[in-house]
């Protein structure tokens, strides 16, 4: 009996191990009935959660969008093709994805690859698609680096701005405020000790002190605090009028849930990554109205409106009001780009994305440097709505509402 | 003969990147970096068996070397400093820890990994104040596929010599029997702090090496704990105890892996799991031991009859 087993367990090694060489032979057949479309994508792992807000559902509905309309037309080829998907799971390892984007790329020879998710995951692929040529649009990344990068890697394309971006635009909000006199001149920051809360309060800490704001709290606590009391304990008792907390999506609830234990309700209450999640208003209940945080969108745009509409009804969920939109953008962007070349030529593609001028759910788009330059930066809930109250290009969709609304006390 | 053999294979092996295409190249640095990991691993576990997973927090200290020190120092000092200091932590902690046996040095290694990982956080976070740190070295795919196979060939000459020599067998009595081996007058701590040094030290550098593939780091990348669990079970596939065995467990493993989230991506952990299982269940000592034992009934049978 256990010879059997152990003969059957070496047999399979054997037949696995034969599959794996025989994947390997490339694709001799080349007939263009679809445009092949690839991505590695964390669907387990640290990463997932977040992939599978912001990510994933919108290469689903670009997908379904496309192939409903038809599909994407080729001119030079005389063709309208759909797209034909291949996924991986990266499961939120650096090395996986860049192992499953050399498969994509040599071994199912995909005509496009879409990137993964997160800051980290994009710029760990970044030579990888520079390698093999394929244009990188990545919408889930924030980095200040992104100029250095686009003269490294020619065919990326960075679509979240960085971490002085945001800092800069939330601090002059509140210098306006402030002047005001809607709020004192004391700031309290906690950061998560992790790539995004750090990035973001090395650029907020020294914008604060030069704009005069008297930084009163300037901590970092660990990724995975669950327990906010002796924060929000400290912060309460120095007399702030402003919070702000370059937070993640655990923490950011967690930061909320315990300030309206706490009774903490400063007039300013500014919280990172999840604030602009659609679960958000579910998980604050009535006390997410005031609540400020990163991203934004524009909520007088029709077309984002269909957006979210076509986006509830394909994935069963909203979605988020950050780097959805600008995701999806970037694969509308892709695809405006296709049709204009008219041909699967990557480099051409990459060039017309470059230069190119596009319409997206977002507005009139055209990169500079390779960079969406054009980003909600701090956004409010107001009646509902994540509305932007500051953009890098135009004026805000809202006026701010300071003080924000008192929190209504735990049941 | 055998050497000739050996040297032979590492030529063939060592112009694989001027034929295979990235894919295949991909691929040749995982089996290589994992074999490399797993041939450590168990050049100290295997005859002691203390089970290890502080495997990733070696290779994550030397990958974050190479990521702070890249653009300071010349790539060949920054791979010694990587060494230096992974025998450094390397002797501390097994000062430390050496003399707790059993589950409690395996639930020590595990804790190590998240203890150097916070560390790092730590210093990052308020000394430097960057988290993610890049390294931009002009070292493509091939080069970093040469470099382990060259760290791989020295791990293996390592392990052989060991094997040969004294303080190899004083390492089997202890992992037999520690009471005998002080009996023995075996200084036992000095003799796996040196193999548990060595082994260490060459996972550092398997990290510092592998380090330029990603140009990103950050700690939740390089200190993740599923590749000192990957390594364990490699090892244990292949028979910790024989020099090639860690080795054969690695590649067919590796090959199976990217097999499986190749054409499984959305059973992957399943069927991983039941694989563990598997070969815990069915194969407690190794590959090369069970066909040994398969070979020996075999030939016995035969001899009946």
């Amino acid at each position: 009996m256990t010879t059997i087993s152990r003969r059957t367990v070496l047999q399979g090694m054997g037949v696995s191990a034969l599959a794996t060489a025989l994947s390997g032979l490339p694709v001799l057949a080349q007939d263009r009935t679809a445009i092949r479309i690839g991505y590695a994508i964390s669907k387990t792992g640290p990463n997932a959660a977040g992939a599978g807000i912001s990510t994933t559902p919108n290469y689903l509905l670009w997908v379904d969008d496309v192939n409903k309309a038809g599909g994407i037309t080729l001119s030079k080829l005389g063709v309208t093709l759909p797209i034909e998907v291949t996924e991986y799971d990266d499961r939120s390892t650096a090395e996986e994805t860049v192992r499953a984007i050399e498969r994509l790329a040599t071994q199912d020879n995909v005509d496009l690859i879409l990137p993964t998710w997160g800051t980290g995951a994009n710029l760990a692929s970044g030579p990888t698609f520079d390698r093999f040529g394929y244009p990188q649009l990545a919408g889930t990344a924030v980095t200040d680096m992104a100029p250095d990068l686009v003269k490294r890697w020619k065919h990326s394309f960075w679509m979240l701005g960085g971490g002085h971006d945001y800092a800069e635009a939330l601090v002059a909000l509140l210098v306006k405020q402030r002047d005001a006199g809607t709020i004192n001149n004391k700031v309290a920051i906690a950061s998560v000790a992790d790539g995004f809360g750090i990035d973001l309060s090395k650029a907020a800490t020294p914008a604060f002190t030069e704009a005069g704001f008297e930084l009163v709290y300037d901590k970092t606590y660990p990724l995975g605090t669950s327990d906010f009391a002796p924060v929000i304990s400290e912060v309460a008792g120095l007399g702030v009028d402003t919070f702000v907390a370059f937070s993640y999506p655990p923490d950011t609830f967690a930061l909320t849930q315990q300030s309206v234990v706490a009774n903490f309700s400063p007039k300013v209450f500014y919280l990172g990554v999840g604030t602009a999640f659609p679960i958000y208003p579910g998980i604050a209940g009535p006390n997410h109205n005031g609540v400020m945080g990163i991203g934004g969108i524009d909520p007088d745009s029709e077309a984002l409106a269909a957006y979210f509409e076509r986006h509830t009804a394909l994935n069963g969920q909203a979605p988020d009001n950050w780097a959805s939109a600008v995701t999806y953008a970037s694969l509308e962007i892709l695809a405006q780009a296709i049709e204009r070349v008219g041909d699967i030529d990557r480099e051409a593609i990459s060039a017309e994305i470059s230069s190119g001028e596009f319409d997206t759910i977002i507005g009139k788009v055209k990169l500079v440097d390779n960079q969406l330059r054009s980003l909600w930066t701090v956004g409010q809930w107001q009646d509902g709505k994540f509305v932007g109250l500051a953009h890098t290009e135009r004026a805000g969709a809202r006026e701010p509402v300071v003080p924000k609304p008192a929190w209504v006390p735990a049941a | 003969m055998k050497f000739v053999l050996a040297l032979v294979a590492l030529v063939a092996l060592a112009f694989v990147p001027s034929f295979a295409g990235p894919y295949p190249l991909g691929l040749g640095i995982g089996v290589l970096g994992y074999g490399v990991l797993a041939t450590a691993w168990a050049m100290f576990s295997g005859p002691t068996r203390y089970i290890s997973l502080a495997t990733v927090a070696f290779f994550g200290l030397g990958a974050y070397t190479v990521a702070v020190l890249s653009e300071t120092l010349p790539y060949p000092v920054v791979l010694f400093v990587a060494a230096v200091i992974g025998l450094v932590v390397a002797l501390i902690v097994g000062l430390a820890t050496l003399r707790l046996a059993g589950i409690y040095f395996v639930i020590f290694t595990f804790g190590l990994t998240e203890l150097v990982r916070q560390l790092v956080t730590y210093y990052e976070v308020n000394v430097t104040r960057t988290l993610g740190r890049y390294v931009f070295l002009p070292l493509g795919p091939e080069h970093i596929y040469w470099q382990l196979l060259a760290l791989l060939a020295a791990t293996l000459g390592m392990a052989y010599w060991v094997r040969q020599s004294r303080i190899g067998l004083a390492l089997r009595v202890i992992g037999d029997d520690p009471v005998v081996a002080s009996h023995l007058g075996i200084r036992i701590t000095r003799t796996k702090l040196t193999l548990f040094s060595i082994s260490c030290v060459i996972m550092t550098l398997a990290g510092a090496i592998q380090a330029p593939r990603w140009t990103y780091i950050e700690p939740s990348i390089v200190f993740n704990p599923t590749t000192s669990f990957l390594v364990v079970i490699m090892a244990l596939l292949g028979g910790p105890n024989r020099l090639f065995g860690p080795l054969l467990g690695a590649v067919p493993l590796f090959l199976l892996f990217e097999w499986l989230s190749a054409n499984f991506p959305n059973h992957y952990s399943i069927i991983l799991g039941l694989l563990f299982i598997a070969i815990v269940f069915v194969l407690p000592n190794g590959v090369l031991a069970a066909g040994e034992s398969l070979w020996t009934r075999l030939s016995r049978r035969e001899a009946r009859t």
